[in-house]
C-alpha cells in the first residue's frame, strides 16, 4: 500500500461525519430511483405472473342467453386457442351486522375439473364437491373483512330467491383484484363480495341449464384481437350478446393497470428530481472540501508529486464517497422496495409476489452520483493544480476581503465586528453563499413540493365528496326506469331531495381510439352531484352533444366540433352519432357528460333515469336503507361516507402512499444540504472562531458569526425555495395524475408555511448540532500553526 | 506589597491516562511578579507551552492551584475564564489569527467593542507604526504588519497581561525585532506583564526574568539584571 493510499484512509476517516453526509443525500436519490423502478417491475412481473398462472382471457364476452353447442363455434374462430364459457349473476349477500345488504356477483365452475380459462387461486379449503349446489367458494377478501372462513354458512339472495350455502373455500381471481360495486367509483373490499360455485347449481338459480351468459376467450399467439372480437360479437349478436371486450377494458385489469402506470409515471418524473437535486448538492459540497484540502495538494507538490498523481489521489477520496453513498443508496432501495412492494401486494390482492429489479436504474444511480461528484471534485482541482508549491511552505495568506471592504460603508456604521464578518463572508464569495442558497433552496423546494401535494390529494378527496357531489346516498336501479320512481323515493320519510341520474355504459369510438365507460346523464342545474370543472365552476351542459373532460378528449383525440361514435351497450343497443359539444378540466375521473334529456332523446327512451342521489336526515338512515331494499329495482345503495373513506383508503394506500415516502425523503436532504452547509462553514473557520474565543469573546457572541452566517443564507434560501417550489409542485403532480384522479398543483399558504417550518427546523436543529461542536472545541487549536 | 501577577502551586497537567498518560507539567510552583517581561525557554515539549495555556484561561490543569491576583482560575467556570480572558488578558498568536474579512482597524475594534476600558483603536494601531494602514485587510499586510496588527489588537484592552506564543516565529529578523520593540514599549507604557514564549534564547536578554523549562518542570529562573532593548539583541 502506497502512502497515498494510507493517507487516503485517514482522511476519509478524518473527514468522515461530512463524507456521511454527503453520501446519505447521494443514498436517498439512488434509493428512491431503485426502489421506484423496483416496485414497478416488480408489481407489473407479479400481475403477468399472475395472469399466466391463472390463465386469465384475453377477451370477454357477456351475452343474454346463449346455448352451449355455440362454445364450439366459438372455440373454431381463427385466433382463438381455448374458449371458456360460465354463467355469471347478480346476488345479495346478508351480512349480519348492516342493514345493506352487499352486493355480489356469482360466478361458475365447471362441475369437473378446473377452468380452461380465468382459474381462481385457492387460498383457504377446497373448491365444492361436484354436484353440490349449496357449496361455494368466497372471495378471500370479502371474507377477511366479514370475518368469514371455511365452515361458515351464508345467506344469499340469487334470482329473488334467497338460499343458504356453505362456505367450503376461500379463493383469490386475478380478474377480481379490484372488486366495485355497480354505480361506485372505488373499490372496497367489505362492500362486493365474489361467489364461485358449481355450473349446474348455478345455471339451475339462473335459469341457464344448458346455456351460458358469458364467454371467455384466450387468444392464440399471433391472433388479430379485434378480428377476433369482431366474429365473436357476429356468433352472439343473435343471442343478446351486449359487445365482446378485451383483457385491457375489464374493469379489474383496468384500475390495476392505472394504478401501476400511475406509480411508473411518478417513476419516472419524481425520482429524477430528488437525484438532480442531490447531484447539485455532491458537486457543491466535493468542490468545498476538496478547496480546503489546498494546502495539503500544495505540499504533495513540493515534495515532488505530479498533478495527476495528486489527481488521481482526490480522485479516489471522491469516488469511494460517491460509490460508498450510491452502494448504500442500492442497498436501500433494495430494502425499502422489499418493504413496500408486500405493501402493495397486499392492496392489489396478489397472492404471490415475484421480486424484481431494475438492473438500468442501479446503473442510472451509479453513474449520476459518480459524475456528479467527479465534475464537483475536477472544476475545484483545476484550480488547486494552478497553485506553486512554494505557497504551501509560506504561512498561509489571509484570504483577500479587499473586494467587499467598501461595500455597504454607510451600512457599517450600524454593524459591530461580528455582523460585519458575516457580511463580508456572504458579499466576498457570492458564489459560494449563492449555492449555499440554491442548495437549501432545492430542500425547501422539495418540501413546498411534497407538501403541496399532500395539500393537492386532500382537496382532490375534498372537492369530490363534498362540493361535486353533495348527496348523502346514492341508489342505482337494476335497469334504466321512469322517472316516476323518484317520487316515490322523495316520499319515503326522511329523504329531504333526490335528483335523478342516466347513466349509460357505452363504448366511445373515435377513428381507432375507443374508450369504454360511461355516459353521465345529468339533470338541468344538478344541486347534488354536479359537473363542476377544476375551478368548481358549473361545466354547461348543452341541448344537444356530449362534453368530455380534457383527459379523455386527449385519450380520443377529439376536439369540440367533432363526431363521436357511440356504441351503447344496454338496452336495445343502439349506435349512436354525437357531437362533442366541448372539453373541460375535471378534478376526478374521465368522465363524459351530456344533458339528461338529450341523452335520453337520443336513446329514444323519454323520462328514464338510471339511479338517484338522496339527501337524507341521518336520523332515520336505517329505516330509509330497509325501505330501499325492499324496492324491487333497485339494485344497490352507496353511502357516500362510506365511498369517501374507501377513496381516502385508495389514495392512502396505492400509488398515492408514495408520496409519503418521497416526503420523508424530502426532509432527509432538506435536513442534509443545512447540516452540510453549518459544517463546512464550521470547518472552513474553525480557527477564526477559536481566535475569538481566546481574546475573549463567549461561546454565543463566537457562535453569532458561524451560525449568523447560516442563518441569513436560509433566510435568503426560503422565498427562493418557495418559488422553486410552485414550479416544481407542477411537475410532481403530473407526475402523480392518473386518468382516475388528477393532482392540482395548488397554491396553498399553509403548505409554504410547513416547508419553511422544515426548513428553520432543520436549520435549528443543525445549528444546535454545529454549535455543540463549537462549544467543545479546543481553544488551544487557534495558538497552533496549521496544519 | 504588591501582589504577584500569577503564582502556581503545585501545577499538574496530564494527557491520556494510565501506561500512555504524558505528563507535560509536573507540579510546578511559580510566582510572576507583575509588571515584568518574562521569558520562557525551553526545548519542544517541555511544557512551557501548557503553562502559557493554562495561565491564560485557555486550558485547565489536571491538579494543583492557579491564581490571578486572588483569583483562583482553577476554580473558575468556563464563563469564568472567558471574562477573565476578556477583561485582564491579550493575545498575541504565533500566526496572528486575524480575521481575514475585517480590515486591521476592524480587527482592534473586534476586542474594544467588548472589552471595559479600551484605548482608542487608532492609538492602539499608531503604537505599533500602522497607523497610515488601518483600512486595510489582513490579505493586504506584510507578515510582520500582520503581527502587529494582532499586537493592537491584545493591546488595546489595555491588558494587565499579554501572552505571546512565538511572536516573531514566523518573521525575518528585521520584522521579529520590530515587533519584541512593540512588545517592550507596551510593558513600559501601560505596565502590562508580557509572558512570552520563545525558541530563541538571544530574546531572553530583553527580559525581566526567564525561566528555563525542562521536562515539565521549572529548571531554573534567572532574574536578568541587564536588560536590553530589542535593538541591541544579537541574533
Amino acid at each position: 500500500m502506497s502512502p497515498l493510499d494510507h493517507k487516503l484512509l485517514r482522511d476519509l476517516w478524518r473527514v468522515k461525519g461530512q463524507a456521511g453526509a454527503i453520501g446519505a443525500v447521494i443514498a436517498v436519490g439512488v434509493l428512491m430511483l431503485v426502489m421506484m423502478t423496483g416496485l414497478v417491475a416488480s408489481l407489473s412481473e407479479t400481475r403477468n405472473a399472475y395472469y399466466d398462472r391463472c390463465r386469465l382471457a384475453d377477451i370477454f364476452a357477456p351475452v343474454a342467453r346463449a346455448p352451449e353447442r355455440l362454445a364450439n363455434r366459438l372455440a373454431e374462430i381463427p385466433g382463438v386457442s381455448s374458449a371458456q364459457t360460465r354463467v355469471v349473476g347478480r346476488a345479495l349477500i346478508d351480512v349480519p351486522d348492516q342493514t345493506l345488504p352487499v352486493q355480489a356477483q356469482a360466478v361458475s365452475l365447471p362441475d369437473r375439473g378446473r377452468p380452461a380459462l380465468n382459474d381462481v387461486f385457492l387460498t383457504d379449503g377446497r373448491l365444492p364437491a361436484s354436484g353440490r349446489s349449496d357449496e361455494i367458494l368466497l372471495l378471500q377478501s370479502f371474507a377477511t373483512a366479514h370475518d368469514l372462513r371455511p365452515g361458515d354458512s351464508l345467506r344469499a339472495t340469487m334470482n329473488g330467491a334467497r338460499r343458504s350455502f356453505d362456505i367450503v373455500g376461500l379463493a383469490q381471481s386475478p380478474e377480481f383484484l379490484y372488486t366495485t360495486a355497480p354505480g361506485e367509483l372505488v373499490p372496497d373490499d367489505a362492500r362486493f363480495g365474489v361467489i364461485w360455485m358449481g355450473r349446474s347449481g348455478l345455471a339451475a338459480a339462473y335459469d341457464m341449464a344448458g346455456a351460458f351468459n358469458e364467454v371467455l376467450i384466450g387468444l392464440a399467439r399471433d391472433a388479430s384481437e379485434n378480428a377476433v372480437l369482431d366474429e365473436v360479437d357476429r356468433v352472439l349478436a343473435p343471442y343478446g350478446g351486449s359487445g365482446a371486450y378485451p383483457l385491457a377494458d375489464q374493469l379489474s385489469n383496468r384500475f390495476v393497470s392505472e394504478e401501476i402506470s400511475g406509480l411508473e409515471a411518478a417513476t419516472v418524473g419524481v425520482p429524477p428530481i430528488f437525484l438532480a437535486v442531490a447531484a447539485f448538492l455532491l458537486y457543491i459540497v466535493i468542490g468545498r472540501m476538496v478547496q480546503s484540502e489546498r494546502q495539503e495538494i500544495g505540499l504533495m507538490k513540493a515534495f515532488g508529486y505530479t498533478n495527476a498523481e495528486v489527481g488521481g489521489h482526490y480522485f479516489k477520496l471522491i469516488l469511494a464517497i460517491a460509490t460508498g453513498g450510491a452502494l448504500a443508496g442500492c442497498l436501500g432501495g433494495i430494502a425499502a422496495g422489499r418493504a413496500l412492494i408486500s405493501v402493495y401486494t397486499d392492496y392489489y390482492k396478489f397472492p404471490f409476489l415475484v421480486f424484481q429489479l431494475d438492473p438500468a436504474s442501479f446503473a442510472t444511480g451509479v453513474a449520476v452520483s459518480i459524475l456528479s461528484a467527479s465534475a464537483g471534485g475536477l472544476l475545484v482541482l483545476r484550480r488547486v493544480f494552478a497553485l506553486t508549491p512554494a505557497t504551501a511552505m509560506s504561512p498561509p495568506t489571509p484570504p483577500n476581503f479587499t473586494r467587499t471592504g467598501r461595500i455597504g460603508l454607510s451600512l457599517n456604521r450600524f454593524l459591530d465586528q461580528p455582523s460585519r464578518m458575516v457580511l463580508r463572508r456572504l458579499t466576498r464569495q457570492p458564489v459560494r453563499m449563492a449555492g449555499s442558497v440554491i442548495g437549501i433552496a432545492s430542500g425547501m423546494a422539495l418540501s413546498v413540493a411534497m407538501i403541496t401535494i399532500y395539500a393537492g390529494f386532500d382537496r382532490t378527496i375534498d372537492l369530490t365528496f363534498s362540493v361535486v357531489d353533495r348527496s348523502d346516498v346514492s341508489v342505482s336501479f337494476t335497469h334504466p326506469i321512469s322517472d316516476k320512481t323518484l317520487f316515490e323515493l322523495v316520499r319515503l320519510s326522511g329523504v329531504q331531495r333526490a335528483e335523478p341520474v342516466r347513466n349509460v355504459g357505452v363504448v366511445l369510438r373515435h377513428g381507432l381510439k375507443s374508450h369504454r365507460g360511461v355516459l353521465i346523464g345529468l339533470p338541468a342545474a344538478p344541486e347534488l352531484n354536479r359537473a363542476l370543472d377544476a375551478d368548481l365552476v358549473p361545466i354547461p351542459l348543452p341541448a344537444h352533444g356530449v362534453v368530455l373532460s380534457d383527459v379523455l378528449a386527449d385519450m380520443l383525440g377529439v376536439s369540440p366540433g367533432d363526431t363521436l361514435e357511440v356504441d351503447v351497450r344496454e338496452g336495445r343497443q343502439p349506435l349512436l352519432e354525437l357531437p362533442v359539444a366541448g372539453t373541460a378540466r375535471t378534478l376526478l375521473g374521465s368522465p363524459a357528460y351530456m344533458d339528461m334529456e338529450a341523452l335520453n332523446r337520443a336513446l329514444r327512451e323519454p323520462r328514464r333515469i338510471s339511479g338517484a342521489y338522496l339527501n337524507i336526515d341521518a336520523a332515520q338512515s336505517d329505516r330509509i336503507y330497509a325501505a330501499l331494499q325492499n324496492m324491487p329495482t333497485v339494485a344497490g345503495v352507496s353511502v357516500k361516507s362510506q365511498a369517501r373513506d374507501a377513496f381516502v383508503a385508495l389514495m392512502n394506500q396505492g400509488a398515492g402512499a408514495i408520496r409519503y415516502v418521497m416526503g420523508a425523503i424530502a426532509f432527509v436532504i432538506t435536513f442534509g444540504i443545512v447540516y452540510n452547509a453549518a459544517r463546512i462553514a464550521l470547518a472552513e473557520r474553525s480557527r477564526d472562531l477559536a481566535s475569538l474565543r481566546v481574546i475573549g469573546f463567549s461561546r454565543a457572541e463566537a457562535a453569532f458569526v458561524l451560525l449568523g452566517e447560516l442563518a441569513v443564507v436560509t433566510v435568503i434560501a426560503l422565498p427562493v425555495g418557495a418559488l422553486l417550489g410552485y414550479y416544481l409542485s407542477f411537475g410532481i403532480a403530473a407526475g402523480f395524475s392518473t386518468d382516475l384522479y388528477q393532482i392540482p398543483a395548488i397554491f396553498d399558504p399553509v403548505s409554504y408555511g410547513q416547508a419553511t417550518l422544515v426548513v428553520v427546523c432543520a436549520a435549528l436543529i443543525s445549528g444546535w448540532l454545529v454549535k455543540r461542536d463549537l462549544d467543545r472545541a479546543d481553544l488551544v487549536e487557534a495558538l497552533k500553526a496549521r496544519e | 506589597m504588591q501582589l504577584p501577577a500569577y503564582a502556581t502551586k503545585g501545577l499538574t497537567k496530564v494527557y491520556g491516562e494510565g501506561r500512555s498518560a504524558v505528563h507535560a507539567l509536573r507540579g510546578v510552583d511559580l510566582e510572576i511578579p507583575a509588571g515584568e517581561i518574562v521569558v520562557l525557554l525551553g526545548p519542544s515539549g517541555s511544557g512551557k507551552s501548557t503553562l502559557l495555556n493554562i495561565i491564560g484561561g485557555l486550558d485547565r490543569g489536571t491538579a494543583g492551584e492557579v491564581l490571578f491576583r486572588d483569583q483562583r482560575l482553577h476554580e473558575m467556570s468556563d464563563a469564568e475564564l472567558t471574562r477573565y480572558r476578556r477583561d485582564h488578558v491579550g493575545f498575541v498568536f504565533q500566526f496572528y489569527n486575524l480575521m481575514p474579512s475585517l480590515t486591521a482597524r476592524e480587527n482592534v475594534e473586534l476586542v474594544t467593542e467588548i472589552a471595559a476600558d479600551p484605548m482608542d483603536p487608532d492609538e492602539a494601531l499608531s503604537l505599533v507604526g500602522l497607523k497610515e494602514r488601518t483600512d486595510h485587510f489582513p490579505a493586504q499586510l506584510s507578515g510582520g504588519e500582520q503581527q502587529r496588527v494582532a499586537i493592537a489588537r491584545a493591546i488595546a484592552k489595555q491588558p494587565d497581561v499579554l501572552f505571546c506564543d512565538e511572536p516573531t516565529g514566523a518573521l525575518d529578523s528585521a520584522t521579529g525585532r520590530s515587533v519584541l520593540k512593540v512588545l517592550a514599549d507596551v510593558n513600559a507604557r501601560l505596565g502590562s506583564t508580557v509572558l512570552m514564549v520563545t525558541h530563541a534564547s538571544s530574546q531572553a536578554q530583553m527580559a525581566d526574568r526567564v525561566i528555563h523549562f525542562a521536562d515539565g518542570n521549572i529548571g531554573e529562573i534567572v532574574e536578568n539584571r541587564n536588560k536590553l532593548t530589542p535593538e541591541q539583541i544579537a541574533w
